[in-house]
């Protein structure tokens, strides 16, 4: 049996546990991800993909369950940085420049001033932004601004990208736009990525799985594997690409009704 | 009761703080007992409260009408100059950076001045310093909140063709209104400091500023703390109020930041 | 007009659209900019004005008085304030009593009140120096600890509702008799810093711990996801977040080190400085008022260009960032 990227068994969150204001946000979860994969979580609001996403990158701790990443815990994970992480909010920080932001979490590492700006170079060139690296983030259009999260997130080559809706805030056609620019950096780099998302046609076209959540207690009802070889401009309108919407779309009605 | 039982825990920690400082305060300074140390434990500064109440009370009463009345006076000024200037939209943007600027002279010095100009002993030369005082910080605030609004909370307005009147009472003033408790709650403790420090160059003998200077030079520190005390108390007294008439006014935005932080 | 040309044609060349989108809207920035630098001066023109109008109210409200006996026109009643050459000297007067020496011979009142403002400034600066320390190690601890912020925050708030500067003279005496033990000569302008320092600490502790609390969940999320230290987190996340909430705070630090300062001198009796200079003359007041204008105007000056320093620095330090403070 080869090593699993992520293997999660039996997680359960429960936030303020004991108090009247207790919250189940997980309950028994088991998740297992191939080195390679993209896994996309989709669910209601609520249902606790984030939280599951947070306890994977061990930012939160489960109140039960085994967690192990690249048969690791997640915490000795994290201390080892195989985390990239990209949030909604792309989260750069305002006062460094673009180049600058790519570095940090290199410096963080040690690498040397050379290393470190040789590589932000070549990020900025997979990212297409190459002639902003002097820019400041406030300078950037927010479809800029999340290339650049994805650049800083693999810098440094982490083993496991986590990203949290990283394109939520952005309008249709950037986030398309998007879509497309994170698939080629996929297939470029190999690395394996768990992508939290509200959007149905985004969790078909970029995944292999997508991963389907209910809410209340938050569980995964189903796993939905997707086929669509490689993606290119006509992806979206075949009809292979519609069923895929309306299989996830019927999983996450049947999840609704449960309720 | 659920929510009188998490006030007691919000008080418990400053309050097991002051007590422990309190009693760290008094038995350090009586164990190695400094003879005629500038910092008297609190006991003897109680004491010396206790025994000069009737001069103190005197002192407070001069030096708190300066500080009230200026202080009321600065702050019906500030928000009528601040509505006065945002009707204008010409009028707030010369007057603003001029207004700042003006904060960042130390008014203090006027205090000589006006004692020339309304006398020496008057309470209204230590008032004016107070007003100016007082002035500045909540015109600043308060027009930062008349003008500070969403824009979008305007064109709502406007979509329901209200008048510039309207828009004032329903969007602005609401809008100003934490902007004004935060100034309150700043020139609450600068009026006494400007009062007290008017009062070293003229003003009534008996008023608290001269008391504390007259006491230190006879090095009778616990005196001096012993008024320094009272005019901690009207400070303490005027930030309590403003605290309170926020609480009153705007219920939610204190819950809110309560919530929040 | 060349450099304009060259930017248009950067952007027609540019074939990803999300990138080209924001090149021109930078350009439109940049044009921006040089319309807020035109502001700047436009300010700067305004308190010229607004200071000559001070001084055409204080000549003609004076002209007005004389005129009538002090009475107002067609009203009646006293004026508020007498307009004798006592009370209210010339303008004039007050202008050129800046060029003219105190005694015969001797250093002119504009040179008396360079090296006091000198003397206050490095008073103020100290105080300023040691206040922002102080404020930041106080906001970093309460940072850390969320019982010391609750236990001790309200007292921090309570501590300027004492007015630390009315003990002054008892300041002075702790200084020279209890800091003995110190390396240095303790001097009583030291003293005076330490009062400026009780007046700076405040702002800087209050508003650098909102800064320092300022950056988002995520951020700080992200900082864990690099396994980064408390101190990186601190150094590299929380201090650079908290500089536009710390400049404000800066500002209001530096008009009160000033203040300290001038007040400390005045109810200490330390020699040297414009505070000093302000009590002296508004003693020698019936044999020369204009002196106390103009040393009052020293003291103005010496506040707004301390602001103005911090004001550069700030613009300084955050223009890049594109952000305004808060």
């Amino acid at each position: 049996m080869t090593e699993c990227a992520v293997r999660a068994e039996g997680i359960t969150k429960i936030f303020n546990q004991g108090r009247p204001n207790e919250v189940c946000a997980l309950t028994d979860v088991d998740l297992a991800i191939e080195p390679g994969e993209f896994v996309s979580l989709i669910g209601p609001s609520g249902c606790g993909k984030s939280t599951l996403l947070r306890v994977i990158a061990s930012l939160t701790e489960p109140t039960e369950g085994q967690i192990s990443v690249y048969g690791k815990t997640a915490e000795q994970a994290r201390l080892d940085r195989d985390y990239g992480m990209a949030f909604q909010h792309s989260g750069l920080f305002d006062w460094r420049s673009v180049s600058r932001n790519i570095e940090l979490p290199l410096e963080l590492m040690g690498w040397s001033k050379d290393k470190r700006q040789k590589r932000a170079g070549e990020m900025l060139e997979l990212v297409k932004l190459g002639q902003f690296a002097n820019h400041h983030p406030a300078e950037l259009s927010g479809g800029m601004r999340q290339r650049v999260a994805i650049a800083r997130a693999l810098s440094f080559n982490p083993s496991l990208l986590l990203m949290d809706e990283p394109f939520g805030a952005l309008d249709e056609m950037t986030r398309e736009h998007m879509q497309t620019e994170l698939l080629r950096i996929w297939s470029e780099t190999g690395t394996t990525v768990v992508f939290v998302t509200h959007s149905i046609p985004e969790s078909v076209y970029l995944s292999t799985r997508v991963v389907v959540m209910s809410a209340r207690p938050g569980r995964i009802s189903t796993e939905i594997p997707v086929d669509l070889g490689g993606r290119n401009a006509d992806t979206r309108e075949s009809p292979g690409f519609f069923a895929k919407i309306t299989e996830v779309r019927e999983a996450l009605r049947a999840v609704e009704g449960a309720e | 009761m659920n929510g009188l039982r998490r006030r007691l825990s919000a008080s418990l920690p400053p309050v097991a703080f002051g007590l422990v400082g309190l009693a760290l305060w008094e038995s350090v300074l009586r164990l190695t007992d400094p003879r005629g140390f500038v910092l008297p434990p609190p006991s003897e500064i109680v004491a010396a409260f206790v025994e000069n109440w009737s001069q103190i009370w005197t002192g407070t009463r001069l030096t708190g009408y300066v500080i009230v009345t200026g202080l009321a006076a600065g702050v019906v000024l500030g928000v009528i100059g601040a509505l006065l200037v945002t009707r204008f939209r010409s009028a707030n943007e010369t007057i603003t950076p001029v207004a700042t600027a003006v904060n960042a002279i130390p008014i203090v010095a006027l205090a000589p001045v006006f004692n020339a100009w309304f006398g020496l002993i008057s309470p209204r030369s230590n008032q004016a310093v107070v007003i100016i005082l007082v002035f500045f910080p909540v015109f600043i605030n308060v027009t930062k909140g008349l003008t500070q609004v969403q824009p979008s909370q305007i064109e709502l307005m406007r979509s329901y063709a209200a008048k510039e009147r309207t828009i004032t009472r329903e969007v602005r003033i609401p809008n100003a209104m934490p902007f004004f408790f935060n100034s309150l709650k700043i020139v609450s403790s600068l009026s006494v400091i400007a009062a007290i420090v008017a009062e070293y160059f003229g003003g009534r003998q008996d008023s608290l500023g001269p008391m504390i200077i007259q006491s230190a030079g006879l090095t009778r520190y616990d005196d001096a703390w012993a008024a320094v005390f009272a005019s901690a108390m009207i400070g303490i007294a005027l930030y309590a109020l403003a605290a309170l008439a926020e609480r009153l006014v705007m219920p939610w935005h204190a819950s809110v930041r309560e919530a929040t932080t | 007009m060349s450099r304009l040309e060259e930017q248009l044609a950067e952007i027609a060349a540019t074939e990803d659209p999300i990138v080209r989108d924001q090149m021109i809207a930078l350009a439109v920035k940049r044009q921006d900019r040089r319309q807020r630098l035109r502001d700047g001066v436009r300010k700067t023109l305004v308190f010229v004005f607004f200071v000559i109008g001070l001084g055409l109210l204080y000549t003609g409200y004076k002209a007005m008085g004389q005129s009538t006996g002090d009475r107002w026109p067609i009203i009646g009643g006293e004026l508020p304030v007498k307009t004798n050459d006592l009370i209210m000297p010339p303008l004039w007067d007050i202008v050129t009593s800046f060029g003219k020496p105190l005694q015969a011979g001797g250093q002119t009142l504009a040179g008396l009140i360079w090296t006091s403002g000198m003397f206050t400034l490095r008073e103020a600066t100290a105080g300023f120096v040691a206040g922002v320390v102080i404020g930041l190690s106080i906001a970093i601890l309460l940072l850390r600890s969320r019982l010391l912020e609750r236990g001790l925050l309200p007292y921090v708030i309570a501590s300027q509702t004492i007015p630390f500067v009315a003990i002054a003279p008892i300041v002075i005496i702790w200084g020279r008799k209890n800091l003995d033990f110190l390396p240095w000569d303790w001097q009583d302008w030291q003293s005076v810093s330490l009062i400026a320092t009780y007046l700076t600490f405040f702002p800087v502790a209050v508003s650098g711990l909102r800064g320092l609390k300022s950056p988002e969940p995520e951020a700080l999320e992200l900082m864990d996801s690099y396994a980064a230290s408390w101190g990186q987190t601190l150094w590299r996340l929380r201090f650079p977040a908290s500089l536009p909430y710390l400049f404000p705070a800066l500002r209001l630090a530096a008009t009160a080190s000033v203040v300290g300062a001038i007040v400390g001198e005045i109810s200490a009796g330390v020699r040297g400085g414009l505070g000093r200079l302000i009590l002296d003359f508004a003693g020698k007041y019936t044999t020369g008022p204009e002196r106390l204008y103009a040393s009052i105007i020293g003291a103005a000056v010496l506040g707004l260009f301390v602001v103005g320093v911090i004001g550069q620095t700030e613009r300084f330090v955050l223009s890049r960032r594109g952000q305004e403070a808060v």
